[in-house]
């Protein structure tokens, strides 16, 4: 029903449009010259009146009407229900709402609970009815009020660009309200994990073993949340992709920006970002099934052992998956460096190669290495390829052949299925999380730096 | 002054020689192919560089049509026109730094002494360390100063050691008249340098390839009068080694720095002669509206 009411202030907003846009012109006799503004301002400024009030009342009493409800039909309950502990009270509550929705309630209910729901329902049709008139009539109002202040000295543009602006700033502020809840959430989280597990602990023990023990003399007792081979096994696997990713994507970069033809550069270079478009698990089994049994294979014919999952085949898949950030980047980055600065060099007499290992990439280098700790950030967090083709054991090892697994890994296996929330289990993969966090964090910081400073250069 | 003969120089034989290089389009798929004979004498008795019949395309757009004339050694020789006319895409011609435009074609004959520049033979690496440019907007490498000027020594493996090079890039940057003002700041960046500044590093750039012929592209329309006046004054010394082609708009500056002036006009070739002549007597019509203000 609310919906309703929703569609017919939308079409009251729409309609007062045209009609300010109407009055505008009409207050303005022969000259629309005589108006402050453009007639459509004069339009939106009535809009805005009708909608903005009514919108806004909708959206506070659409929000507060339940609770209201609620409280009314708990205080009109009979005592001895109204003195049940808060959880016994809930379950009450409940079977009120499913008895008023319709939905199949936990017993049979009895006659206190009947009337309770009934008088809900009242309630509910009343308050509905109430934000109806309520809603319309401001709407009318707006309409009727932004209808007679229009004169063609009102300033209609200045005020609606103030609401336009104010809706800007709400825009950006939703953004970064809830990075701010995230990392907040997590940080709570983190700190009730350091009070099980103490910090140091946590940072450089040797072992992970993420489980705890409800008895002292059960296998779980043996459980440790050293997070040092997690990060050693993300720095293997991001490293044999950085490997992988950097000399490839560089040497494609080079010839996309350099010496390709601008045709074959139009096609190549979209093409190549396609391999950003993937899934992650895309590359992920094409990781497991392809990649981890073709080395395996190698690795055998070889007479080296190479566990079934490897770093070397997540990483390699990984790599490949980060080409193109460092190619399309690296490639943006050659092409920003002035003309100028390649006809000043081929003047004096360099090639095509001279030139760009001693003025094009020296120039790019800030925007090349922006580029790479973009993706290192990238495969840092990546975790699909990971879960599929490196495995879950926490090896300290550095042997690329062996399985490892990754904090982000780690993250998915511990908040898979059934969760208590006060384990330190649970808990261990909010600092993970935060962790990680802050390591991207620095590495982004460190990147969109360096990539400032690199726009100063030349200008 | 339009009613006194006028001595009709046109190139030089009718007869092409055999290594003009023929287009491949006929004369119908050209566009915009409107040749006006050029008034005034093309040649001078010592050449340093010839040009013979040049015509440039841009794709089918004839950009360039049938331009004939010599480059003295040690003149200052300077293009002056309106813009459009083809004087830069001329200048670019002669260190053929229009082979990085992929849809523009040259054809004709340049010599650089004796050595046809677009030969097969000739390494066009070669060509522009004896042939340098300076441009309009100065450019100087995102390198220290030194490094700007050690660029093309170090890259055309002219010097041999440390020291060698210190004196090359101290000698290049004493002929560009920067030395006292950069010889304290040497490990500075090339761009920490005025506009002015800068554009006389991207000369003692040029120089320390020790080239043959400087060509100029408009060198002082980003600077100040200042600055503009010490590169003058800069040119006119440099004239006691180098030949210098420069392309300028300000006529002035043509009158100033330079003996011989060729005037452009919509991709043909004019007028050339002395530059006092020029400016005191042009013989074609064009020429006269243009140094008098009348277009440009």
């Amino acid at each position: 029903m609310l919906f309703y009411l929703f569609v017919t202030v939308a079409l009251l907003s729409l309609s007062s449009y045209y009609l300010g846009r109407k009055r505008a012109f009409a207050v303005a006799g022969s000259h629309i010259r005589n108006l402050h503004s453009l007639p459509s301002f004069y339009g939106s400024y009535t809009a805005l009146w009708c909608g903005l009030p009514a919108l806004i009342v909708f959206t506070v009493w659409a929000t507060l009407q339940p609770g209201v409800i609620i409280e009314l039909v708990v205080a009109s309950l009979p005592p001895e229900l109204q003195q049940l502990p808060p959880g016994r009270l809930n379950l009450v509550i409940n079977d009120i709402k499913n008895l008023v929705s319709g939905n199949i309630v936990s017993s049979s209910p009895d006659a206190a609970i009947l009337a309770a729901a009934d008088h809900y329902r009242h309630l509910q049709t009343t308050g509905n009815a109430a934000l109806w008139v309520i809603v319309i009539a401001l709407a009318l109002a707006g309409i009727t009020y932004g209808w007679r202040t229009i004169s063609p000295q009102l300033r209609a543009r200045n005020r609606v660009e103030h609401v336009v602006n104010a809706l800007l700033i709400a825009s950006s502020t939703i953004a970064i309200f809830t990075t701010i809840g995230i990392v907040l959430s997590v940080l709570f989280e983190s700190i009730r994990f350091f009070h099980k597990i103490p910090v140091s602990e946590f940072l450089f023990g040797l072992q992970w073993s993420p489980q705890t023990a409800i008895r002292a003399d059960q296998t779980g007792s043996s459980g440790a949340f050293g997070m040092v081979p997690l990060f050693t096994g993300t720095l293997l696997i991001s490293g044999i992709a950085m490997l992988v990713a950097v000399p490839i994507g560089l040497m494609s970069a080079l010839y996309l920006s350099e010496y390709a033809s601008p045709k074959f550069r139009a096609t190549a270079k979209p093409a190549l970002e396609v391999l950003a478009g993937i899934p992650t698990v895309v590359y992920g089994f094409f990781a497991a099934l392809t990649v981890a049994p073709l080395i395996r294979n190698l690795g055998t014919a070889m007479g080296v052992h190479v566990a079934s999952e490897s770093a070397l085949a997540a990483g390699l898949v990984m790599g490949i998956m980060i080409i193109p950030f460092v190619s399309s980047l690296s490639d943006d980055v050659i092409n920003a460096v002035p003309q100028s600065m390649r006809d000043g060099s081929y003047a004096l007499g360099a090639t095509k190669s001279e030139t760009i290992k001693r003025v094009l990439l020296p120039a790019a280098l800030p925007g090349i290495v922006g580029s790479i700790l973009l993706a290192v950030s990238r495969a840092i967090g990546e975790t699909m390829i990971v879960v599929m083709a490196a495995g879950l054991s926490a090896n300290l090892t550095a042997n690329p052949l062996q399985a490892v697994t990754t904090v982000t890994v780690q993250i998915v296996t511990l908040l898979t299925g059934d969760q208590e929330f006060d384990s330190a289990k649970t808990l261990a993969a909010f600092a993970l999380g935060l962790v990680l966090f802050i390591v991207t964090l620095i590495l982004n910081i460190i990147a969109l730096t360096v990539v400032r400073k690199y726009r100063e250069q030349y200008e | 002054m339009n009613t006194t003969t006028i001595e009709v120089q046109t190139t030089l034989d009718s007869t092409p020689s055999p290594s003009i290089r023929e287009t491949s389009l006929s004369s119908a798929q050209i566009i915009g192919y409107d040749h006006q004979q050029t008034v005034g004498r093309i040649t001078v008795d010592n050449p340093k560089m010839v040009c013979r019949d040049v015509n440039v395309y841009y794709a089918k757009k004839c950009a360039l049509k049938q331009v004939s004339l010599d480059i003295g050694t040690n003149e200052v020789i300077s293009f002056i026109g309106p813009s459009g006319c083809g004087k830069s895409t001329f200048l670019r011609c002669l260190n053929r730094m229009n082979d990085t435009i992929p849809i523009c074609r040259v054809t004709g004959e340049i010599k650089l002494d004796q050595d046809d520049i677009y030969d097969k033979s000739i390494d066009v690496v070669q060509l522009r360390a004896r042939v340098g440019m300076v441009f309009q907007k100065p450019n100087p490498f995102p390198k220290s100063i030194y490094e700007n000027v050690a660029y093309g020594p170090r890259i055309h493996g002219m010097v041999n050691g440390k020291a060698e090079m210190d004196e090359l890039v101290h000698e290049s940057l004493e002929r560009a008249g920067l030395l006292k003002e950069v010889e304290s700041r040497m490990n500075e960046p090339g761009t920490s340098l005025s506009g002015g500044q800068q554009q006389r590093l991207c000369i003692a750039r040029a120089i320390a390839v020790n080239p043959e012929v400087i060509l100029m592209d408009e060198p002082c329309s980003a600077l100040d009068p200042i600055a503009t006046a010490k590169i003058e004054e800069l040119i006119d010394e440099l004239r006691e080694n180098y030949t210098i082609v420069i392309v300028t708009h300000s006529m002035q500056q043509a009158a100033r720095v330079s003996q011989r002036t060729a005037y452009f006009h919509l991709g043909n070739l004019i007028e050339i002669g002395e530059t006092d002549q020029i400016f005191t007597n042009p013989r074609h019509k064009l020429t006269e509206d243009y140094i008098t203000g009348r277009f440009g």
